[in-house]
């Protein structure tokens, strides 16, 4: 069974159509990615799952049960983690503090929160981080940052918004693998948006495509940059 | 005990026990004088504790923090001299008023969404409508003030709060020292933790699963309850009670003042606000009454440029640069 399923959700903001008819499922334990160009409604689309904003029709439903509607808070406490494309943090705070606001969505006992912390910030790299100031970081490692919060949350499904952007071609390969092997180890699902196909090519087993609001093709990754639609509107000619 | 020291640097504790110790002598050692200007640095710590809970942890900014410190006050003197009742079980109802007059003006905020300057509006637009109402109500009062029975200084009663100015000292410390552990404990609790993310950002906090809207409630509430205290103390240390005094504007500066000087959010700023800031001023008025120079408004002049000189050179407050200048820190 799916575990995320979205089904003919929309959007507008008032004459702008941002998502229209998108339908997609995502099975347990698999990591898909949205791509397309800016504006294309990848964003939006995150922001609907995770409660942010509430869809104008459609239907969105997690594990089974509708989630639609419900807020942010609640989401992430049914399971679905998140990062911002436009990252915050929380700047006073310490790295290991800004996870440990995260882990403790799981538990309120802090000490046992603080160990997963931990554990969160050695996995992504960056355990000799964890006692900085979150604003004395670099972009990249804010970004990273976001995504230990995120998984430190627990979260049965972890929608990942550009966390590759910036990062160095190697850099890039050791986020690809720190994932596959959360994947792995723990079947932790994950959606990401992403523009580096480095990335998506080597973590999806699945994309979807948005243009202008609306999906155009989805589908494995060798055949989704085979089709002419998505060459034409975002991958370019070179991507042959 | 352990939980709250944990983490210190033993220098801290050490230096935390000495003046807590200095504290302790201090009414043995100093002149009348001396002590009630101690007592007046320590009610403005205590207010300023409790008013930091909501912006220093909570990023939730009121202006109108003496409209609980009048409630508190109104409350427990309206028992005392009304009904009779001791202002600690009088401390029960103020709690409550305050308390739910935190969650009124939390819940009309936070439930439409107000935030930032405009919350900061709302509490001192509560805080006028208040004042107003008091000013009416001639039961208690009205304009012409509330008095409560004034005490018998040669003999303490600590049940009824009636007694010498070192009684109120030695409470008032006693009620400084609760409030620093509470935080304390506030701070390394969960509670604590979402309410510095709510502060930081609030969206962030909502992805995490954190329901901001009860949160910030909490944290109103909880402030507000804390204030009552220091209403209940003001109305049975000065035996007087003006709605135009002690719902002004002015008073809730003064309020806030403490712990912006001192380190906002920090757990020894509002202590180490009130204690640089009351002494300063009031020295100020002093000095200049003995030099015959009489200038009014010196104090809110004074407070001003104060304010001015710590947002320009310490903007974080004294006390994160004195605290890493002396090492004392906590670890984490």
């Amino acid at each position: 069974m799916a575990l995320l399923e979205v089904q003919g959700i929309g959007k507008h903001f008032r004459g702008l159509r941002a998502l229209h008819d998108v339908s997609f499922s995502i099975p347990q334990g698999a990591i898909h990615a949205m791509i397309g160009p800016n504006g294309a409604g990848k964003t939006t689309c995150f922001n609907v799952i995770a409660g942010v904003y509430k869809p104008d029709g459609g239907s969105i439903r997690f594990d089974g049960k509708p989630i639609d509607g419900l807020r942010p808070d609640q989401i992430c406490r049914a399971g679905i983690g998140r990062t911002f494309q436009v990252v915050k943090p929380f700047p006073g705070l310490s790295v290991l503090d800004n996870v440990v606001v995260g882990a403790l969505n799981a538990t309120a006992d802090v000490a046992q929160a603080r160990k997963e912390a931990m554990r969160v910030l050695e996995l992504l790299h960056l355990a000799d981080k964890a006692k900085h100031p979150a604003a004395s970081l670099t972009l990249p490692e804010r970004k990273r940052v976001e995504v230990a919060r995120a998984m430190a949350t627990g979260p049965r499904l972890l929608l990942l918004d550009e966390v590759m952007a910036g990062l160095r071609p190697t850099e890039v390969d050791e986020m690809v693998a720190v994932f596959r092997r959360v994947n792995q180890e723990t079947g932790l699902t994950i959606l990401l948006i992403e523009h580096v196909m480095r990335a998506v090519m080597a973590l999806a087993q699945h994309i979807v495509v948005l243009h202008y609001g609306e999906k155009i093709s989805e589908g494995a990754p060798q055949e989704v940059v085979n089709d002419p639609k998505v060459l034409e509107c975002y991958l370019g000619e070179e991507a042959l | 005990m352990k939980v709250l020291l944990a983490g210190l640097p033993p220098r801290a504790v050490v230096a935390l026990g000495l003046f807590l110790l200095l504290l302790l002598v201090a009414p043995w050692v100093v002149n009348g004088y001396l002590l009630s200007l101690l007592v007046v640095m320590l009610y403005f710590a205590y207010a300023g504790q409790a008013w930091n809970v909501m912006m220093g942890f909570a990023g939730q900014l009121s202006l109108g923090h003496s409209l609980y410190v009048g409630l508190g006050a109104y409350a427990a003197a309206m028992m005392f001299t009304k009904f009779g009742v001791n202002p600690w079980v009088g401390l029960l109802v103020a709690v409550a008023t305050t308390t739910a007059m935190g969650a009124i003006i939390g819940f009309l905020a936070f439930r439409f969404g107000i935030g930032g300057v405009y919350f900061a509006i709302l509490t001192i637009a509560f805080s006028e409508f208040v004042r107003i109402g008091f000013d009416h109500w001639t039961w208690l009062g009205g304009s012409a003030g509330l008095f409560l029975p004034v005490a018998n200084r040669s003999s303490n009663d600590l049940l009824n709060l009636r007694g010498a100015p070192v009684m109120f000292y030695y409470v008032m410390l006693a009620m400084c020292v609760a409030a620093l552990a509470f935080c304390r404990w506030l701070l390394g609790s969960r509670l604590g933790y979402y309410w510095q993310a709510i502060r930081e950002n609030e969206d962030a906090a909502a992805a995490l699963g954190i329901p901001v809207f009860r949160y910030k409630m909490f944290a109103v509430m909880i402030s507000s309850a804390m204030t009552a205290f220091a209403g209940v103390f003001y109305a049975f240390y000065y035996n007087n009670l003006f709605p135009e005094q002690i719902f002004s504007m002015g008073r809730s500066i003064e309020i806030i003042l403490g712990p912006i000087i001192g380190g906002l959010g920090t757990l020894i700023g509002p202590i180490l606000g009130a204690f640089v800031l009351t002494p300063l001023a009031d020295g100020l008025s002093e000095l200049l009454q003995w030099a015959g120079i009489d200038v009014p408004g010196v104090k809110q002049v004074f407070y001003g440029v104060c304010l001015l000189l710590v947002i320009v050179f310490l903007p974080n407050g004294i006390w994160p640069v004195l605290a890493r200048r002396l090492k004392l820190e906590r670890e984490h």
